[in-house]
């Protein structure tokens, strides 16, 4: 039934090489030193037309580094960028005409109402009046944002700001979306209506969206690939369950301990040095009958009266993301 | 294989798109993109550049700028001081139209050179550097704004000084050409400094500076400054605005110096909104 070539393998944005270094910055009286550091370290991507691409990572791994290197807002010291088959290294005022862009900050509309921070964004998308005022309604009612259409964004909550800003930048249509973590602080009735709205979008024209993230659970649900990236790199870059596969093998236990874990327990004191630990939780990653011996440990004897809690579950992205992401740093158990 | 048009490829993905999952780790795909796509419209430098003077405009009404009653409040106070000191003649119209300008100094000059340095260091010039938007319109527009509104300042600040010092208000229309020429050439200066400067708190302070230079060198009756101070005096701009005004206060104003002064102003507006301009460029891609 599907064609041989499908329309959606058609790269819509091909990356190849991309390193971006900050230079090193001399300390100053107050102010220390900070070494070079290697953002985006030679990195190469593929994202096709009509997929929700994410980039998943942990803070400071380089993602809106890359993602402003996409839009052209930030030159790459070498490497190339391709949109639509636009060279975006060398004309970076191109991506303007080809995607939208949801920064993590929205300071240059907060002064504005909602209302007015779309027609505008659309006005200056090079639509004309009438095209923008109708839009611009049509978007607001979409998300729900009528009620609220005549209130400028500073004087709204966190969620509905990042909502007015996301419809700012679906007003003027665009082939790719590229959004830096778009539903930060929004409740559940904000986060579906972005969802569907991208998804009525991804329907009727095709639109590509380049998606940054942190939240995992988001991850797993409306991604169709996701790359990792750590310390400038993509560790891993494959669909969601793909990605799960790698660590299919394990199991997730989780322990919440009353006051403390009972390290008097010889058991539990062996456990310590492979959990990750978090206040009174401990969190970890074992083979499916280790989990069950240690389930088995925790619930009888005397460890018992110690416990207020646990959890088996198998894998999510999270412990993905952690096994590739974080894993050096909290001792966590490697795949 | 036929190349397939832009609408039947978009026909097709409708059915292909919303359910379907991709196999898991395939390779990545290596065959570019055949032909570039077209691009989105360009936004003109007109439309743009009302749409952004629009939205600047009513920040004011939103932010209510607080500041710019300061800036009235200022040049009445300093007019009400000048009282007890300038008898009245040449001196007087030097207080009255150095107040005036005064105004637009500190909104056109002082208030833009914070808000581009504050926008530029959290991020804010990424919204519009990924709008296909000229980069004159973004620069324009907001000096646009800033020289309006300092018009209600500084036509308070004038008819109020011509009460004060007796000053006839005949030509006090000529503020319709002084404002915005005097606006240009200093929202120009203040939004080449917030651009240009590194950090936030450097572009305040060269709005302050600016401001203050404005009100020290131009309040102030230029007859008793010594030579040194008068030649920078000459060097500010706004020095420019002042002298056209202050020349309309007396009997039978020579108005071809009028012309020349404001014509001063109108090539620093010029300049200085092309390197702001240029500025504008400079901070948006990094
Ligand atoms: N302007 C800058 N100058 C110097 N170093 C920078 C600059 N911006 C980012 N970095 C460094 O580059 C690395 C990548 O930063 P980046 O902001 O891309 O991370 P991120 O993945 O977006 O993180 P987060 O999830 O916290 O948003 C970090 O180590 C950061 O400290
Ligand atoms: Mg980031």
């Amino acid at each position: 039934m599907a064609p041989a070539v499908r329309p959606r393998d058609e790269v819509v944005c091909a990356v190849r090489g991309l390193t971006k270094t900050y230079p090193a910055v001399r300390g100053r009286r107050g102010t220390p030193a900070t070494p070079e550091v290697r953002a985006i370290d030679d990195v190469r991507l593929d994202i096709r037309r009509g997929e929700i691409f994410g980039l998943l990572g942990p803070n400071g791994a380089g993602k809106s580094t890359l993602v402003r290197q996409l839009t052209g807002l930030m030159r790459p010291d070498t490497g190339s960028v391709e949109i639509l088959g636009h060279d975006i290294v060398r004309h970076p005022e191109r991506a303007a005409r080809i995607l939208a862009y949801l920064g993590q900050e929205s300071t240059a509309l907060d002064e504005l109402t909602v209302s007015l921070a779309a027609e505008t964004t659309g006005r200056l998308r090079g639509l004309d009046v009438r095209r923008a005022r109708s839009e611009r309604d049509a978007v607001l009612d979409e998300l729900g944002l009528t009620a609220i259409a005549g209130r400028p964004l500073k004087k709204l909550s966190g969620g509905q700001r990042r909502l007015a800003c996301f419809a700012a930048a679906l007003v003027g249509e665009r082939p790719l979306l590229v959004l830096d973590e778009p539903t930060t602080g929004m409740d559940p009735v904000a986060r579906r209506a972005v969802w569907s709205a991208v998804d009525r979008r991804r329907a009727e024209h095709g639109t590509t969206v380049l998606l940054v993230t942190h939240n995992v659970i988001e991850a797993e649900t409306v991604l169709d690939r996701v790359a990792v990236l750590d310390q400038g790199r993509i560790i891993a870059c494959d669909t969601p369950a793909g990605l799960k596969e790698q660590v299919a093998g394990e199991v997730r236990v989780e322990l919440v301990w009353r006051e403390r874990a009972p390290l008097d327990v010889p058991e539990v004191a062996g456990l310590r040095e492979r959990a990750a630990e978090s206040g009174r939780r401990w969190t970890l990653r074992l083979a499916p009958e280790e989990a069950r011996a240690v389930v088995a440990t925790v619930t009888g004897g005397a460890a018992f009266a110690a416990l207020d809690d646990f959890t088996l579950a198998t894998p999510s992205l999270e412990d993905v993301y952690l096994a590739l992401g974080g894993a050096a740093r909290q001792g966590l158990v490697r795949t | 294989m036929v190349l397939e048009s832009g609408r039947e490829r978009e026909q097709r993905q409708v059915s292909v798109v919303p359910a379907e999952v991709l196999s898991g780790g395939a390779p990545a795909v290596d065959e570019p993109v055949r032909r570039p796509a077209e691009l989105g419209p360009r936004a003109r430098l007109w439309p743009s550049l009302v749409a952004v003077y629009r939205a600047q405009l009513s920040r004011a009404r939103v932010a209510r700028i607080p500041l710019l009653f300061v800036a009235t409040f200022q040049s009445v106070g300093i007019l009400v001081m000048m009282r007890g000191v300038v008898e009245g003649g040449r001196e007087a119209e030097s207080v009255v139209a150095g107040s005036a300008v005064l105004v637009v100094a500190f909104v056109a000059l002082n208030l833009l050179a914070q808000y581009f340095g504050q926008l530029r260091a959290s991020g804010g010039l990424d919204h519009y550097a990924t709008l296909p938007v000229p980069p004159a319109a973004v620069v324009l527009g907001a000096a646009g704004a800033y020289a309006s509104f300092t018009v209600p300042g500084t036509v308070v600040t004038a008819v109020f000084g011509c009460a004060l010092f007796g000053l006839p208000v005949t030509h006090l229309w000529v503020l319709a050409a002084v404002i915005p020429l005097a606006g240009a050439a200093l929202a120009g200066l203040g939004a080449a400094c917030g651009l240009l400067a590194p950090r936030p708190e450097l572009a305040t302070l060269l709005g302050q500076l600016g401001m203050s230079a404005a009100l020290l060198l131009g309040v102030l009756p230029p007859d008793r400054m010594p030579e040194p101070v008068r030649f920078l005096r000459d060097l500010l701009p706004s020095t420019y605005g002042v002298e056209a005004l202050a020349r309309t206060f007396g009997k039978g104003p020579d108005w071809a110096y009028v012309g020349v002064d404001l014509a001063v102003c109108a090539a620093v507006g010029v300049v200085s909104l092309a390197v702001a301009t240029w500025a504008y460029r400079r901070a948006a891609v990094r």
